[in-house]
């Protein structure tokens, strides 16, 4: 393939990305954009050209231990949530956008710890970085030149411009907004986009090698096992291996954390934190597919190619030899993809941090202060941009400088070794309070020293001082003192060497200082914050205790210079409404302090930000006991007040409650006082007759037919009484509880036999007719004496407005399953339809009654109603019967 | 003298039976509305010096019928009292308020009732 077909498909890709960006970030609230697939997926960029082309050539050498840097973050995974999500929880309250802010901050906003880590990254991701041009530059010249590469050396002029051109993406791209802590929708989708291409294309070359090229894995297994080393490759190689394994996998388990890009895609870029619920078992799963065809591919290559190549480029090489330059060039996107995603997001984590946390706050802070907002924003775009172009020029010219002659996988492990630096102060900084930055800042540079000393000394001295031999006796002839076997320890390899001894002495000495340096009260209130981040989380902006004096005035001209007069006036705005402060308030207090240094941040990184607004502000110290006290009661008054809250919403209930219960008092008590007036008026009627019926009776003369009637006048009054209080007592007691209640099984049709023996009597002198013809025997349970004063009171009622001798009364008894039903029919005057609806209330007598007041207290049928009610039944009239009265009572047969 | 009329307006037979010989044997020409329509039928027609009226009664009750007196100008000597079991002190404010000439409540002492009716109608 030509060198211009090669390079008009890698220009192609590149346009392709950047449509894929911009549509991405034209669309950023769309669901394709944020969900925890593209986050996931995003995270992926932990496979880089190291895993792509390195992991064949280490198996195709030395076996599976490839494997270790894989199974790393496969265990870590479960701790890696937990960890993250603090991570994640403290880097969005205090707008942290790299590892090194939030190590800085973690310290105190810590400048000259801020810069340190910020180095570290560069001393360990500049090799990577440059072990993936290498990674290009080795494939494209591979691809174009139709396979007969040989690892000479060969250096393309191309490598350059993709280089640049990946710079230009990320410059653009990575810096359209100064708040670096804003996400960048466009890359991350690029990076998913990629992380899908590259194990779509690695999946496919390892189908087609194992199951095209070869006859599966079985066929590839005999085969492979006839070679010479093949034993060598399949085995552990006891338990001096198995120590490498354990450190290889400590490794990469701090860097999944770690690495600035793996900080950048999982905590910076992170929407939502139910994302890594997702990301648990997908990711794993992601790593397991992308390693599960590179140890067939490696014995593959061992069995169809000469030992001569590149043992990392087997994927590409295959392919070649067997002449299928389609899948060859599917296997170089995959690459190139790779390479371009991890440089993009590298350069971006980098340059934020080169920007934040050395330029900005060591160069440039007093040249922003005085300058206007556009200007800052063009400032601080053109310092990330530069940084951009400056990093990957960098890492061009180390490609060409160093990493020809090394392999893909100890350039990566180096550079994992070197990462791992940061681990001490990074995992101990968010468990243990007493780190602090004087402790971190020496353990980090110890540590690193270790690293000169085990790694880059034996390179350098191999390549400067090739008959020097204290590599291997030890300087100056101590043994133990032998960079690369150090304290005699003589079965690792270089790079677990390395590690081990550098990790050791860094956390040595960073708990060292630490317990013997006390951190100032900024560092305290800081490690009190991130250690116990569960408690004081969402405490005064984020819990950061400040004392001193600041006038508002003050710190509105300074964010006013980087935020602009539009946002700065707006996020104050919203800051006063949070906290309802008066808009003339003219000091500033801690609250605004945080939130002002919060968005500072975002533009310049926590250290600059810091300094900046003590450059307005007179900050008193504080003690720690002091920053407890303030830490503790605004916990206690969190927990009062959602305790304050949870009472009020309570009472509020309960005052809800009582107005409820209180409107039914009254409504009972309007009821209760209408039905006692109601009573007194039908009580006072007879008592009045009989007053009155007495005084006249007082006269001698009346005729004795007279006097009989008044006399009988008087009698009946006090029947009426009678009555009258006895359904009066009875209709409260029925308005009570059940208890009264008798209930047992009785038969329906006896106890309406019953009812009609007991008015034969007055319906013979009405010459009126009681029909009751099925008595059917239909058993429910009920007080039958209840009952039966309710089937009383209805006949009676029906034989009072029956005419005599015409009168006719029928009574049916119907079964209905559950329950008993009885109706009572007469052919009388009826009820007036307008009567109907109150006939059951106390003390309502049908107006249009005879002209002779009836006699009835006006309860009888109110009595019925509550009977039947208090048996679960339901008593009605029949608002369609047009002839007579027809009441209806069913009661269930079961109580 | 003239034979005094006095009407008497209640839907308790027995009462107003006792009232009826009451007023009778003080000479009294009494005549007898058991509800508020018949009262004004038959003040229309007598022209009673006195109405004696009862308030809760069916279909019209006592308010309407002494409002319809009321407004009766042929009925404008006609003094009329209330006789009710009403006997709050509301209720009876409310009566005098209305129109009445006297409100007197149940139960009552004819003696009373028949002495107080003389008095006014003097």
């Amino acid at each position: 393939m030509s060198n211009f077909v090669v390079g008009l498909v890698i220009v192609c890709y590149l346009a392709i990305l950047f449509v894929v960006a911009y549509v991405a970030e034209k669309n950023q609230g769309s669901k394709w954009v944020n969900n925890p697939y593209v986050y996931t997926l995003s995270l992926a960029i932990y496979c880089t050209a190291w895993t792509y082309y390195g992991s064949v050539g280490i198996a195709s050498s030395s076996g599976i231990s490839f494997l270790a840097v894989y199974l790393g973050p496969v265990i870590a995974l479960p701790l890696w949530i937990v960890v993250m999500r603090k991570v994640i929880r403290i880097s969005k309250q205090h707008k942290i956008s790299s590892i090194a802010d939030f190590i800085s901050m973690r310290y105190g906003n810590n400048r000259l710890l801020g810069a340190l880590v910020t180095l570290t990254c560069l001393f360990a991701i500049i090799p990577y970085i440059s072990l993936q041009l290498k990674a290009v530059s080795e494939t494209f010249s591979l691809i174009s030149s139709n396979g007969s590469y040989e690892a000479t050396g060969f250096f393309d002029d191309s490598t350059f411009y993709i280089a640049l051109l990946i710079a230009v993406f990320v410059a653009f791209y990575g810096t359209l907004s100064t708040d670096t802590s804003k996400h960048k929708k466009g890359i991350i989708a690029t990076v998913a986009m990629e992380s899908i291409l590259k194990l779509s294309f690695f999946l496919a070359i390892g189908i087609y090698i194992t199951f095209y090229l070869f006859d599966g894995t079985t066929d590839l297994y005999n085969q492979a096992s006839l070679q010479e080393n093949f034993k060598q490759l399949t085995s552990f190689g006891g338990l001096e291996n198995g120590f490498n394994w354990l450190f290889t996998i400590c490794l990469s388990f701090f860097a999944i954390f770690l690495l600035p890009r793996q900080f950048h895609v999982a905590v910076v870029e992170n929407d939502n934190e139910s994302d890594l619920r997702k990301a648990i078992w997908l990711f794993p799963l992601y790593l397991l597919l992308f390693n599960f065809f590179v140890i067939f591919i490696a014995w593959a290559g061992n069995i169809s190619l000469p030992d001569t190549v590149n043992h990392d480029y087997y994927t590409l090489l295959l392919p070649l030899q067997a002449n299928n330059y389609g899948l060859a060039l599917l296997v170089f996107i995959g690459g190139f993809t790779t390479v371009i995603s991890m440089i993009v997001v590298s350069t971006l984590a980098l340059s934020t941090m080169v920007s934040n946390n050395i330029v900005i706050p060591y160069g440039f802070i007093k040249t922003l202060v005085e300058g206007n907002p556009e200007e800052n924003t063009k400032r601080i775009k053109n310092i990330r941009r530069a940084a951009i172009f400056l990093l990957i020029i960098i890492a061009y010219f180390f490609y060409i400088r160093f990493s020809v002659q090394l392999s893909l996988y100890s350039i990566g492990l180096i550079s994992f070794v070197i990462i791992a630096q940061l681990a001490p102060s990074f995992f101990l900084g968010l468990t243990w309070r007493r780190g602090t930055a004087r402790g971190a800042e020496i353990g980090i540079l110890v540590g690193l020293a270790v690293v000169f000393y085990t790694l880059f000394v034996p390179i350098i001295s191999q390549a400067a001082l090739p008959n020097a031999n204290f590599v291997e006796d030890g300087l100056f002839g101590y043994s133990w003192l032998s960079p690369t076997h150090l304290f005699g320890l003589d079965y690792l390899t270089p790079e677990s060497n390395a590690f081990l001894w550098s990790i050791s002495f860094n956390t040595l000495t960073f708990v060292g200082f630490s317990l013997r340096t006390k951190g100032n009260y900024r560092e305290r209130n800081y490690a009190e914050m991130f250690v116990n981040h569960e408690n004081y989380g969402n405490l005064q902006e984020g819990g950061f205790i400040w004392k001193g004096e600041a006038y508002v005035a003050d710190i509105k001209r300074l964010l006013n210079r980087f935020l602009g007069e539009q946002r700065t006036n707006r996020a104050l705005r919203l800051f006063n409404k949070k906290y309802n402060i008066s808009e003339t308030e003219e000091r500033a207090d801690a609250r605004l302090i945080n939130f002002s240094e919060k968005l500072l941040t975002g533009s310049i990184g926590s250290a600059s930000a810091k300094i900046l607004l003590s450059s307005v502000s007179k900050e008193t110290p504080i003690s720690l006991v002091e920053v407890l006290t303030i830490l503790e009661e605004s916990k206690e008054t969190k927990a009062s007040n959602k305790l304050l809250k949870e009472k009020s919403e309570e009472l509020a209930a309960m005052a809800q409650q009582l107005k409820a219960a209180n409107e039914e008092l009254r409504i009972q008590d309007k009821l209760k006082d209408e039905f006692l007036d109601t009573v007194a008026h039908e009580l006072k009627t007879p008592i009045t007759s009989i007053k009155a019926t007495s005084e006249v009776l007082e006269d001698e003369g009346m005729p004795t037919e007279l006097r009989n009637r008044f006399l009988e006048n008087i009698n009946r009054d006090s029947d009426r009484l009678d009555t009258l209080i006895h359904n009066i007592l009875d209709l409260e007691k029925l308005s009570g509880n059940r208890s009264e209640l008798d209930i047992d099984d009785h038969d329906m049709s006896k106890t309406i036999q019953k009812a009609i023996k007991g008015v034969e009597q007055i319906a013979l002198k009405k010459e009126v007719n009681i029909k009751f013809p099925k008595k059917e025997k239909m058993f429910a349970a009920y007080d039958e004496d209840r009952i039966l004063q309710v089937l009383t009171n209805l006949l009676s009622n029906s034989l009072k407005f029956t005419e005599p001798h015409s009168g006719k009364i029928k009574i049916l008894l119907e079964d209905l399953d559950k329950e008993v039903l009885v109706t009572i029919k007469d052919n009388g005057k009826g009820i007036p339809d307008e009567d109907k609806g109150y006939i059951f209330d106390k003390f309502y007598q049908s107006k249009n009654q005879n002209v002779k007041k009836p006699q009835g207290s006006g309860l009888g049928l109110a009595i019925c109603k509550k009977i039947v009610e208090s048996h679960k039944g339901t008593i009605a009239v029949d608002k369609e019967c047009k002839e007579g009265t027809r009441m209806i009572f069913s009661i269930p047969k079961q109580q | 003298m003239k034979q005094k009329k006095i009407l008497i307006v209640d839907d308790e037979p027995n009462i107003v039976m006792s009232l009826e010989y009451a007023f009778k044997k003080k000479d009294f020409e009494v005549f007898i509305a058991r509800d508020g329509t018949e009262a004004l039928e038959i003040s229309d027609r007598e022209r009673p010096d006195l109405i004696l009226l009862d308030i809760m009664m069916p279909e019209m009750d006592g308010y309407e019928t002494l409002k319809r007196v009321r407004d009766n100008k042929e009925l404008s000597h006609t003094k009329v009292v209330f006789l009710s079991a009403k006997s709050k002190e509301k209720d009876v404010k409310k009566g005098l308020k209305m129109g009445a000439d006297s409100y007197m409540t149940k139960p009552f002492s004819i003696k009373k009732v028949i002495s107080d009716i003389e008095d006014l109608l003097g």
